[in-house]
C-alpha cells in the first residue's frame, strides 16, 4: 500500500467513496443470513420513540401553512373549490417527504450515529469485529433497514396529519367549505403521488441511515469527536436529501402525467 | 497447541507520523510473550495491528499461512476466530449484562444450547472472580471488574491466540498477580499463544517466555527472557528499573541538555525515582498452579532457546543456564559459569553495547 494520494478535494472524494462502500456493504450484507430480527425490531421501536411525537407536532402547523397559503391563493384568482386538492397535492407529494426526511435525519439519525459513535470510541464496535462479527450486518443493517421502515410508515402518518391539520385551518379559520375541501381531494391529486411519496421516504430512511451509521463508525476520537460526527452526520444527510428530493421530483413530474392531461 | 505468528518487517503509520517501522518478530507456537515500552509507542496499534484493525502500510503478519495484511475481508473473520483480545477497557456491550456479553461469541458462532452457553459461561466467570455479578451492566462494576468480564468473553471460544492490551492497567498489585497466574495456567491448560502488551515491570518479569520492547518508533528486541532483562541497553535498564536517568523522557525522547541536566542532578544527590538496586536479571518464571499440567511451551522453548543459545549475549547465556537444573545442564551440556561455546563467541559481542538489536526474526 502506497501512501494515498493528495490534491484538492481528495479528501472530501475518499469520504464520499468510503460512504457509498458502506452504502454497497449493508445492502448486501441485507440478504445475508441470520437476519437479525431483534436488534431490527428494537432499532424500530427506539426511531419511532424519538421521531414519532416531534413528527406530529411538526407536521400539524406544516399542513396548517400550507392549506393557509393556498387557501388565500386559490380565493385571489377565484379558485377556491380547489384548495382542497391543491393542499393534498402538496402534502402528500413535498411536504409529508420532507417533513419525514427531516425528522428522520434529525430525531432518527442523530440518534443512531451517536450510539455507534459512542459504541466505536468504547471498542465495542472493534470488539465485535475481534469475535468474528461484522457490525455492518449485526449493527448498521438492522438500523438502516429500521430507518427506512419508520421512515415509510411516518410518511403515511404526516400525510394524514398534514392533511387533516389543512383541512381543519381552512375550515376554522378561512371560512373554508368542509364540502368542497373533501370533494376536491382527487381532483388533482393521484395514485401515483402517493406511491412517490413513499418511495421518496423509503430512499430518504436509507440515506438518513447510511450517513449517520458512517459517521457513527468513523468518529474523528474522543467524545467530542462524537458530537461532531453527530453534527456532521445531520447537516450531510440534510443536503443530501433535499437535493435527491430535487432529482426524484424532477424524473417524477416528467415521467408521469398530470391528472387529467 | 496454539499457532505461531509470524510478523515480518510491518510498518504502520498514521498520515505522516510513523508508529513503527520494520517490526520483525515471531511468537512461538504456545509461548507466553510480554511486549514492553513507554506509554505512546504503539504497543496498542501494534495489537489491534495483529487482529487486522488496523492496516499496517508494509509487512506481513502470517497466520496459519494467511497474511493478515492482505486477505480478504471474509478470511480475516474466519482467522479472528482463532482470536481472543482482552482491550484495554474490557470493551463489553455497554447494553448487556455480562451474562450475555461473556455468552456474546457462543451465541454468534456455535449451535449451543442455552444450557450448554451458561455452563460455559459460569465456568469462565468463576475463572475470573466474577460469580454474581452475572445480571450486572458494565457501567455498574469498577474498572477491574470490567477487565476480568472482558476477559471471560476472550477465553470463551477457547481461543488459541490470546491478546491482552495492559491486562495491568487499573488493577491493584495483587489483582494484577491473580491475572498474571490466570494467564499462566490458562497456557498450562489450552496452551495458546499469548502476546501480553504492558508497561508493568513485575508483570514482565514473572510471567513471558519471551520479552520484547518498542521504543523510537522501532523494535528494541524481542528474544528469550533472558535476553531482555540482563541486556546493557540503555533504554532497557532505564525502563526495567523505572528511573528518569536514561533515554525516555516525559514526551517521548530526550534531548541532550536534558538528559545532562539530569545527570547533573542525580551527581549532586537528588534522586532518580529508581529502586536503590537493579532489578535487572533473570528471575523465576511464574508456575503454573499445583494440579494443573505443566506446560508444553517450557520444554519446547528450553529445546529453542538451547539450540540458539550460542548467539545469545553473554549474561543471558548465563542466566539461561543458571535457571537448568543439573539434570538439564547435562542434558544439553552446559554447566554453570561456563556457556556452551563461550570461546568461540566473538569478543565483539561482549563489548558492543547492542549485541542483541531487533533479531527477533529466528526467535
Amino acid at each position: 500500500m502506497s501512501s494515498p494520494t493528495t490534491f484538492p478535494g481528495a479528501g472530501a472524494l475518499r469520504e464520499t467513496g468510503r460512504m457509498f462502500a458502506l452504502g454497497v456493504d449493508v445492502t448486501r450484507n441485507a440478504f445475508r443470513r441470520p437476519f437479525q430480527l431483534r436488534e431490527f425490531i428494537q432499532q424500530c421501536w427506539f426511531v419511532v420513540s424519538v421521531t414519532v411525537l416531534p413528527t406530529a407536532l411538526v407536521s400539524i402547523p406544516f399542513g396548517a401553512v400550507i392549506a393557509l397559503q393556498i387557501g388565500s391563493l386559490t380565493r385571489q384568482i377565484g379558485a377556491q373549490s380547489f384548495t382542497g386538492a391543491a393542499s393534498v397535492l402538496a402534502i402528500i407529494q413535498q411536504a409529508s417527504p420532507i417533513v419525514t426526511a427531516l425528522l428522520i435525519a434529525g430525531a432518527g439519525g442523530s440518534a443512531i450515529c451517536a450510539d455507534l459513535g459512542s459504541r466505536k470510541i468504547r471498542e465495542e464496535i472493534d470488539a465485535m469485529e475481534v469475535l468474528g462479527v461484522s457490525p455492518v450486518q449485526r449493527l448498521v443493517v438492522p438500523r438502516v433497514l429500521a430507518a427506512m421502515l419508520v421512515s415509510v410508515l411516518l410518511n403515511g402518518m404526516v400525510s394524514v396529519v398534514g392533511v387533516m391539520g389543512g383541512y381543519f385551518f381552512n375550515v376554522i379559520l378561512q371560512d373554508g367549505t368542509p364540502g368542497a375541501y373533501l370533494a376536491s381531494f382527487s381532483a388533482l391529486a393521484q395514485l401515483p403521488d402517493l406511491w412517490i411519496s413513499e418511495i421518496k421516504a423509503l430512499i430518504f430512511g436509507f440515506i438518513a441511515g447510511i450517513v449517520a451509521a458512517y459517521r457513527g463508525l468513523n468518529p474523528a476520537g474522543g467524545p467530542k469527536g462524537v458530537g461532531d460526527a453527530v453534527n456532521q452526520a445531520v447537516v450531510i444527510t440534510f443536503l443530501l436529501l433535499f437535493f435527491v428530493n430535487f432529482v426524484l421530483t424532477t424524473i417524477y413530474l416528467q415521467v408521469v402525467p398530470a391528472k387529467g392531461s | 497447541m496454539g499457532v505461531e505468528v509470524v510478523v515480518d518487517g510491518l510498518t504502520k503509520s498514521f498520515g505522516k507520523q510513523t508508529i513503527w517501522r520494520d517490526v520483525t518478530l515471531t511468537l512461538p507456537p504456545g509461548e507466553v510473550s510480554v511486549m514492553l515500552g513507554p506509554s505512546g509507542t504503539g504497543k496498542s496499534v501494534f495489537l489491534k495491528s495483529l487482529v487486522g484493525l488496523l492496516k499496517p502500510e508494509r509487512g506481513r503478519i502470517t497466520i496459519n499461512g494467511t497474511d493478515l495484511v492482505r486477505c480478504s475481508e471474509h478470511k480475516l473473520y474466519e482467522i479472528r476466530k482463532l482470536f481472543g483480545v482482552l482491550f484495554q477497557d474490557g470493551a463489553l456491550f455497554g447494553s448487556m449484562n455480562l451474562f450475555d456479553n461473556v455468552a456474546f461469541p457462543l451465541r454468534e458462532h456455535t449451535r449451543k444450547t442455552e444450557a450448554e452457553v451458561r455452563r460455559i459461561v459460569l465456568e469462565k466467570m468463576e475463572m475470573v472472580g466474577l460469580v454474581g455479578a452475572e445480571k450486572k451492566l458494565p457501567g455498574e462494576i469498577s474498572g477491574g471488574m470490567r477487565k476480568r468480564a472482558g476477559l471471560a468473553r476472550a477465553l470463551v471460544l477457547d481461543p488459541e491466540i490470546i491478546l491482552c492490551d495492559e491486562p495491568d492497567s487499573g488493577l491493584d498489585p495483587v489483582r494484577t498477580a491473580y491475572l498474571s497466574q490466570l494467564l499462566i495456567d490458562l497456557n498450562s491448560q489450552i496452551d495458546a499463544t499469548i502476546l501480553i502488551v504492558t508497561h508493568n515491570i513485575t508483570v514482565a518479569r514473572t510471567v513471558p517466555d519471551n520479552l520484547g520492547m518498542l521504543f523510537r518508533r522501532e523494535l528494541v528486541m524481542f528474544g528469550p527472557r533472558e535476553v531482555l532483562l540482563t541486556s546493557d541497553e540503555p533504554v532497557v535498564e532505564q525502563f526495567l528499573n523505572g528511573r528518569r536517568l536514561g533515554p525516555i523522557g516525559m514526551s517521548e525522547e530526550k534531548d541532550q541538555a536534558t538528559m545532562a541536566a539530569e545527570l547533573a542532578h542525580k551527581e549532586a544527590g537528588h534522586s532518580d525515582g529508581s529502586p536503590d538496586a537493579d532489578v535487572r536479571g533473570v528471575v523465576p518464571q511464574l508456575e503454573p498452579t499445583p494440579g494443573l499440567p505443566p506446560r508444553g511451551a517450557v520444554r519446547r522453548r528450553k529445546d529453542r532457546v538451547m539450540s540458539i543459545i550460542h548467539t545469545l549475549p553473554p549474561d543471558a547465556q548465563q542466566g539461561i543456564i543458571a535457571s537448568l537444573t543439573p539434570d538439564e545442564q547435562r542434558h544439553y551440556q552446559v554447566s554453570a559459569g561456563v556457556g556452551p561455546d563461550t570461546a568461540t563467541v566473538p569478543d565483539t559481542t561482549r563489548h558492543t553495547p547492542s549485541p542483541w538489536p531487533r533479531q527477533g526474526g529466528v526467535l
